[in-house]
């Protein structure tokens, strides 16, 4: 089968107008005859959910959580960008679209960025005409911040709960179509299949968390939108319930899975601190606008500093090692995130961390609070201010900015960030990789759609901070509602579809077998010990740094592990009845298959680009030596897998990717 | 440190509940307090027995799901946080704690821990929502300047996380903190403005219908809550329901 993008001819800026004016549309009448299923209610979801009842399709939203408020996009916490240019610093839709391309080091399709970068703006526009309250200044105009990988401030931001105040937006647009009755809601409900009716999605079988029930819904077409795969670390900033199953699901019966070894280690994250541990915690990128990370320049303090000795406000400047600054001149604390997180390694490996794990780095917001305080002073006439009344008034701004973050560190860590730094270090945050789609966000199921983090279309091999909620919300307001309707044009004769069919049992009966195994298995070990296993080969040979031997080890000892669990996994409890042991087992599963797939794609890239870096390809010399080394040659393209039985055996389809609109590029931070 | 933890079991609506006691050892004061609840289902999970069903997400305190009644106070004794931010540091070698679910009739238990919040979703769809359509074809984002001064307040109200912690703190199971800041959110900015009487009618109707108990100005909720929603919030609530009235 070959792989077509379906990206429209033409111009890059005029694409996506002339295609929207060319594409079949459905007549508001017929859509009350059409039913569609969203799978997740996160940003991408909640908006499609909400758009698509607007227009007319009935939609059925499912969500695992106790309400699509809970989705993990609430999570994000920096902001989201959109080429509004209000601060008049030079920045445009294309500019927007070439930072994308540039940061995703090359590996995203031209025309999908295009259009994210070019409707980014409306994103604005429709939220604050939904009542979210974004940040504005004393003038009454809405204020932005900066983040990695660009050199404009197009960041729009409600405190350091952007996703958040996004996510409630969208849910209040849902609930007006709830109340419509335009949604049905289905809360603790978990997607377990898609059904595939005559070589088209035509529903799912979900369970009903709450009672155990196997259900079977129809519908014309099939949305999944239930975000990304970070959690197949075990540890990540992840939610405890974020997991692949809706998207390895659709893989199995057809859908191709794009690039899983593009994965996104962020580096400014709360370090771990025990065996214990059941989650990372983020701590956003927009501190780096503020924070100066480093460690200690010499050997002996950083020792000093683990045995309790010294403190790091002890160091002096000279005594400091800021080595993004240092590396990285232009771009300074704000490179993007892979190159952060990489630069953080390389100084823990050398014996610089500063924790007890020596995994830790510092971020360091003391000449910030230095500079806000004098320029407080300024504005409030204070004449010789004293030391201790720059950092008050200094802090007071911080707090104004961050307060919110700074006091999850502190509740977390037990220290207090405004006297000394915070202690960070990366960890797994989000999946750039997914299910393939083309143009139309369609799957290579026809009928079966993916948006948001679970498809894999615009970020490429790295994702810039506030382009997330970004393509969640362009992906779901703006994008799929015109899409679909494309290929619901032709079902409005359609009608019900039946859930009678042998489809839909031998789909239900696959659920149900699968769930009595696990209930009579009786095995001697629990679900986390296998999570927590595979967790341990992922972080250890395909983290942040990947090789051959290391990718080859992998693959073979997630096989047994998967083997292992299928023999000896225990779920306690029964089918029918709320059973989170039961939910785990399944979402484990489906990540000991993935995991492998994952090492699998690794692999196969023999070149280093964004958040994938292979030890083996390096530049070897000049100014950039030491970096990774993206090879355009043999790599330029999309990965996609179509799955035949065991991970192993899936089979490699090429997208390759064009680009005629931006020259290919060393990428440069210097 | 050692612990002894007495936990509400109740296998489903169904069925009456009663309270159980655990033992928990080699607990450390860096874990979480759900990490700590993850221990003990660990141990139950091996011994055979059924784990202790809670519901918790994100546990970053953003996501509103975890919803633990520890020590009689909602989200335990830490201030500002939710249970999944609460770590074992708040606690001492040898205590006994004490875990409920969230209780307000109109919150019934599920499982174990886990209650049904159904009903703040059904106060939100009553009116929590400005009637605008998701097109993207409205007026430029700054084309109506809001003062900062609004704009915070309304990002102060619009911080609640929809936990239910003011319910089950409250002696008459109020949910008066949760509807007053949604209503506050939309009543401070203008774009909320325009269906401002509607909503705060609908959603007071709704609150009512959904069986929590009217506002005594005791403040537990604003202490309780782990976001610090201002009880500012009940009293803007209450403005706006005066308002529409006439």
């Amino acid at each position: 089968m070959a792989l077509d993008s379906k990206v429209p001819k033409g111009p890059i800026k005029d694409k996506w107008t002339d295609y929207k004016n060319k594409i079949n549309l459905v007549n508001p009448a017929n859509k009350r005859h059409i039913d569609v299923i969203v799978v997740g209610t996160g940003l991408a979801g909640g908006s499609a959910a909400a758009t698509l009842a607007e227009l007319g399709y009935n939609v059925k939203a499912f969500a695992y959580q106790d309400s699509p408020r809970r989705a993990h996009s609430i999570a994000a916490q920096g902001g989201i960008n959109a080429a509004k240019n209000y601060q008049g610093d030079g920045d445009s839709t294309y500019r927007l679209f070439y930072d994308t391309v540039k940061g995703g080091d090359y590996r995203s399709r031209e025309a999908n960025v295009y259009r994210l970068a070019e409707v980014s703006a409306n994103i604005i526009d429709q939220c604050v005409a939904q009542g979210v309250p974004f940040a504005r200044d004393y003038g009454g105009l809405l204020d932005n911040r900066s983040f990695g990988g660009v050199l404009v401030s197009r960041t729009f931001y409600a405190k350091g709960q952007t996703g958040q105040q996004l996510l409630l937006g969208a849910y209040s647009a849902m609930n007006r179509q709830i109340a419509r009755g335009k949604i049905e809601m289905f809360n603790r409900h978990e997607m377990l299949d898609v059904v595939i009716v005559d070589g088209k999605a035509r529903g799912i079988i979900a369970r009903n968390l709450i009672t155990g029930e196997i259900e079977r819904h129809s519908a014309h077409a099939v949305v999944i939108a239930s975000g990304g795969y970070g959690n197949v670390y075990f540890l990540s900033t992840n939610a405890m319930g974020s997991n692949a199953t809706a998207a390895w699901k659709i893989h199995k019966k057809g859908a191709f899975f794009a690039n899983p070894c593009y994965t996104q280690i962020h580096p400014t994250c709360i370090p771990r601190s025990g065996d214990y541990q059941s989650k990372l915690t983020l701590m956003s990128e927009s501190l780096r606008n503020d924070g100066r990370i480093w460690v200690p320049k010499n050997i002996e303090d950083v020792k000093a500093i683990r045995e309790g000795r010294k403190k790091p406000t002890d160091l002096s400047e000279d005594e400091r090692d800021y080595y993004l600054e240092r590396r990285y001149p232009a771009f300074g604390n704000l490179v993007p995130r892979d190159v952060a997180s990489r630069a953080a390694k390389e100084r823990c490996d050398a014996g610089y961390g500063v924790n007890a794990t020596g995994e830790a780095v510092y971020l360091d917001f003391a000449s910030a609070i230095e500079r806000y305080g004098k320029e407080q002073a300024k504005i409030h006439n204070i004449q010789n201010p004293s030391k201790e009344k720059i950092t008050q008034l200094g802090e007071k701004i911080v707090e104004a900015k961050y307060g919110n973050l700074f006091q999850m560190y502190e509740k977390i860590v037990d220290e207090n960030p405004y006297k000394t730094p915070m202690m960070i270090y990366p960890a797994t945050h989000y999946t750039m990789g997914g299910v393939w789609v083309d143009y139309n966000l369609m799957t290579t199921i026809p009928g079966c759609y993916c948006i948001g983090e679970a498809n894999f279309s615009d970020h490429g091999a790295n994702r810039l901070g506030a382009s997330a909620l970004m393509q969640g919300l362009a992906d779901g307001y703006f994008v799929l509602p015109y899409t679909i309707g494309d290929y619901l044009a032709d079902d409005i004769r359609t009608g019900k579809i039946p859930t009678d069919s042998k489809e839909f049992d031998e789909a239900e009966k696959a659920v149900k077998d699968r769930i009595e195994f696990f209930i009579n298995n009786k095995g001697s070990k629990s679900v986390d010990y296998f999570h927590k296993r595979l967790g341990k080969v992922m972080w250890d040979k395909v983290g942040m740094a990947r090789n051959e031997k290391g990718l080859k080890e992998a693959m073979t000892e997630i096989k047994q592990i998967r083997e292992e669990f299928w023999k000896e996994v225990k779920v306690p409890g029964s089918a029918n009845e709320m059973n989170p042991e039961l939910e785990k087992a399944g979402r484990v599963a489906d990540f000991l298959e993935l995991g492998e797939l994952f090492a699998k794609d690794a692999l196969m890239r023999e070149e280093s680009c964004g958040g994938h870096f292979r030890e083996e390809s390096v530049e070897e010399s000049g100014e950039q030596k030491g970096e990774a080394k993206r090879n355009d040659k043999e790599f330029a393209f999309v990965a996609a897998w179509e799955y035949k039985g065991e991970p192993a055996d899936a089979v490699l389809h090429k997208e390759e990717l064009e680009f005629k609109d931006i020259e290919l590029k060393q990428r440069s931070y210097k | 440190m050692n612990l002894t933890l007495k936990i509400w079991r109740q296998k489903d609506s169904n069925v009456r509940g009663q309270m159980v006691e655990y033992k928990v050892t080699d607990i450390s004061e860096h874990m979480s307090f759900l990490e700590m609840m993850d221990v003990l289902n660990e141990q139950l999970v091996n011994a055979g027995d059924e784990p202790v069903a809670f519901d918790h997400d994100c546990r970053e305190g953003i996501c509103g799901m975890c919803s633990m009644y520890i020590n009689g106070e909602a989200h335990g004794p830490d201030r500002g946080v939710t249970t999944c931010q609460l770590h074992m540091r708040m606690f001492n070698d040898g205590d006994t704690i004490t875990i409920e679910p969230f209780r307000a009739a109109a919150f019934p238990v599920i499982k174990d821990l886990v209650v049904d919040r159904t009903a703040f979703e059904r106060i939100q769809q009553a009116g929590g929502y400005i009637s605008v359509n998701t097109s993207g074809n409205t007026q430029d984002a700054n084309a109506i300047p809001i003062s900062k001064h609004a704009a915070d307040e309304a990002m102060d109200a619009a911080t609640c996380i929809g936990c239910g912690a003011c319910v089950a703190t409250c002696k008459n199971s109020s949910a008066m903190l949760f509807v007053g800041a949604k209503v506050s959110q939309y009543a401070l900015l203008p774009q909320g403005q325009i269906e401002a009487a509607d909503r705060v009618r609908n959603m007071v109707a709704q609150m009512d219908l959904e069986g929590f108990g009217n506002c005594t100005n005791t403040g537990a909720c604003e202490i309780e809550c782990p976001k610090g929603i201002s009880l500012d919030n009940i009293a803007r609530m209450n403005r706006e329901l005066m308002k529409a009235s006439f």
